[in-house]
């Protein structure tokens, strides 16, 4: 066994005060941050109407809903449902392949290694953040105003939002690429647009497809809800269902959404796994 | 100038040039079925989702005209020329506002804290059993599948119409998505700690809380910030459903065509999104140091 070395305390104070008394800014700082957040929270609960009496009634109204759920039967609209998943998927394919195309061009305008001028990069990266910060459901309200009722407007819906926050992938994906294949273009006398088709490209469209793939997946997801402002798919039997308390048709719609979900995810983590291989991904 | 470049006698060059092209040509083959597959399927998805060309060709000139008019007064003229008549109702819908990111900010933290406690249950090398690790992961998944607006429209129901339903909806979907990411924060860690502290004696909780929670909390808390963004967006849709905050004036501003009024909320959505966006990307970056921001 080791013997334990002389220590020399006072010393060892003397020499690295901070690790023995840590100075009180430091030693105050995450309480401080935990009873801030805790005051917000409160104030929080308190503003927006908790109450104990509220949460109670309310899980009990819950319990029973749940209850009036099982067993989870379609009645006679299953065909329906079935059509209007159908058109919940065919949205999401259709809105993002629309929202892929149009951000392509306008995500060569917004990476740095493309355009090198800020003053064109700035305006173009500010319009796609303006798109992003408004939410699909928003999105897809103005375009039921614009094209009427049904799933048109929740593709065009889908397909806005979604070209803001490809823009900005695709741009980052750019900007990530490999500078000396677009050299090697240059060198041997390509224009810029050979840079683009032959230098770029090739390097960032099976990050664009992988990136296309996992947006299909998680439209699927938004697809399922922009029906409940009328915008066609499913969400609109969801909706409608849920105001005329039908609830064990309820059920059967949400399982049904569980599992076309989940079997999107599936084919779509085959397909980028097909793409970009297995290496990339993890 | 004398090219260096050999060439090859005929026949070698012909078999090369022959394989080449029969590989470009199974390529091009590959590609155009691929393509074909994809067209088809537009093509299906097209019919089910009842595209008209013709609608939106001759209805593409009101997405233009809509923002005319929403950009346009009552009384007919642009609407910065009179910023006081636009923002006529600032004072409501700062207000609303406010509590959009406070259902935010309660609901993030409630679901935080909540993923917190279960992903060590769900976490492969932490999980103190299987089938508890099993059905931990399936309600996760539920809660991060089924949309949040979905849960609130249940929660209006059962709780009444309020902000406390876009609280709970946005909880619930924050446990499933948080509890996922943090699950796999946890599953990354270096598991030399937590035998380090196993071997002095100390229990289950005391392991997780000393060689597992110093590892973790940075990517925790960068996770958390980056929902609470997430969730704002979220919030302020809630609205739409009866579940509190300013989706309310904007769907009735929309339905009644308030015109001016939409653009103004759009406009203060839009903004306060962009301010804590880049609030929470300064706090990241600050907490974790550059490379924790992305």
């Amino acid at each position: 066994m080791s013997r334990q070395p002389d220590i020399n305390t006072p010393e060892l104070r003397a020499r690295y005060p901070d690790v023995f008394s840590r100075p009180m800014a430091s030693r105050a700082g995450v309480p401080a941050i935990f009873v801030a957040a805790l005051a917000l929270f409160i104030f929080g609960l308190n503003e927006l109407d908790f109450s104990p009496a509220r949460m109670w009634t309310g899980l009990r109204e819950l319990g029973w809903i749940t209850m009036m759920m099982i067993p989870p039967n379609p009645g006679s609209s299953l065909p329906a449902y079935l059509q209007a998943m159908g058109e919940t998927l065919s949205i999401a394919l259709l809105g993002t392949t629309l929202a892929a195309v149009f951000a392509l061009p306008i995500s060569l305008l917004a990476a740095r290694n493309v355009i090198p001028s800020a003053w064109l990069r700035f305006p173009v990266r500010r319009f796609l953040d303006s798109i992003r910060g408004v939410d699909t459901l928003i999105w897809a309200l103005v375009w039921i105003n614009v094209v009427g009722l049904g799933p048109f407007a929740g593709v065009l819906a889908i397909a806005i939002s979604d070209f803001g926050a490809f823009g900005k992938l695709f741009s980052e994906a750019i900007e990530a690429a490999d500078k000396k294949q677009v050299e090697g273009i240059r060198a041997s006398g390509g224009s810029a647009l050979h840079e683009i088709r032959f230098g770029l490209m090739p390097q960032v469209l099976p990050v664009i497809a992988g990136q296309v793939l996992y947006f299909i997946e998680s439209n699927t997801r938004s697809a399922t809800i922009i029906g409940i402002v009328g915008a066609g798919g499913i969400g609109l039997q969801l909706a409608e269902q849920i105001r005329v308390l039908e609830w064990q048709k309820v059920s059967f719609l949400i399982l049904m959404i569980l599992v076309a979900v989940a079997a999107i995810d599936w084919i779509s983590s085959r397909l980028r796994f097909a793409i970009i291989g297995r290496r990339a991904m993890a | 100038m004398s090219a260096a470049v050999s060439i090859l006698p005929a026949p070698q060059l012909a078999a090369l040039n022959d394989a080449y092209r029969k590989a470009v040509a199974r390529r091009r083959l590959r590609t155009t079925l691929v393509v074909m597959a994809c067209f088809a399927a537009l093509f299906v998805a097209a019919l089910g989702a009842e595209v008209n060309v013709r609608t939106f060709v001759e209805k593409i000139g009101n997405f233009g005209s809509y923002f005319d008019r929403i950009f346009t007064l009552e009384a007919g003229t642009r609407v910065w020329t009179d910023v006081n008549e636009w923002f006529w109702g600032w004072k409501k819908w700062l207000s609303l506002l406010g509590e959009t990111v406070l259902i935010s900010y309660v609901g993030t933290l409630i679901g935080a804290v909540l993923a917190f406690g279960l992903n060590f249950l769900a976490a492969e090398n932490t999980a103190p059993s299987v089938p508890l690790r099993f059905a931990v992961r399936r309600f996760m998944e539920f809660c991060r599948t089924v949309p949040d607006i979905v849960f609130a429209l249940i929660f209006v129901i059962a709780f009444g119409l309020g902000p406390m339903a876009g609280v709970l909806a946005i909880a619930i979907h924050c446990i499933g998505a948080l509890g996922k990411l943090y699950g796999e924060i946890v599953e990354n860690i270096d598991m030399k700690p937590v035998e380090g502290i196993r071997s002095t004696g100390a229990g289950w909780v005391d392991s997780m809380r000393f060689a597992v929670l110093p590892q973790v909390a940075a990517g925790f808390a960068s996770y958390t910030l980056l929902r609470f963004e997430i969730n704002v967006r979220g919030a302020s849709v809630m609205g739409f459903v009866g579940a509190g905050g300013i989706g309310q004036e904007l769907v009735v501003a929309v339905r009644k065509f308030y015109y001016s009024d939409v653009s103004a909320i759009l406009l203060m959505i839009i903004v306060a999104v962009f301010i804590i966006d880049i609030a929470t990307d300064w706090l990241r970056g600050r907490l974790f140091g550059k490379e924790a921001r992305s």
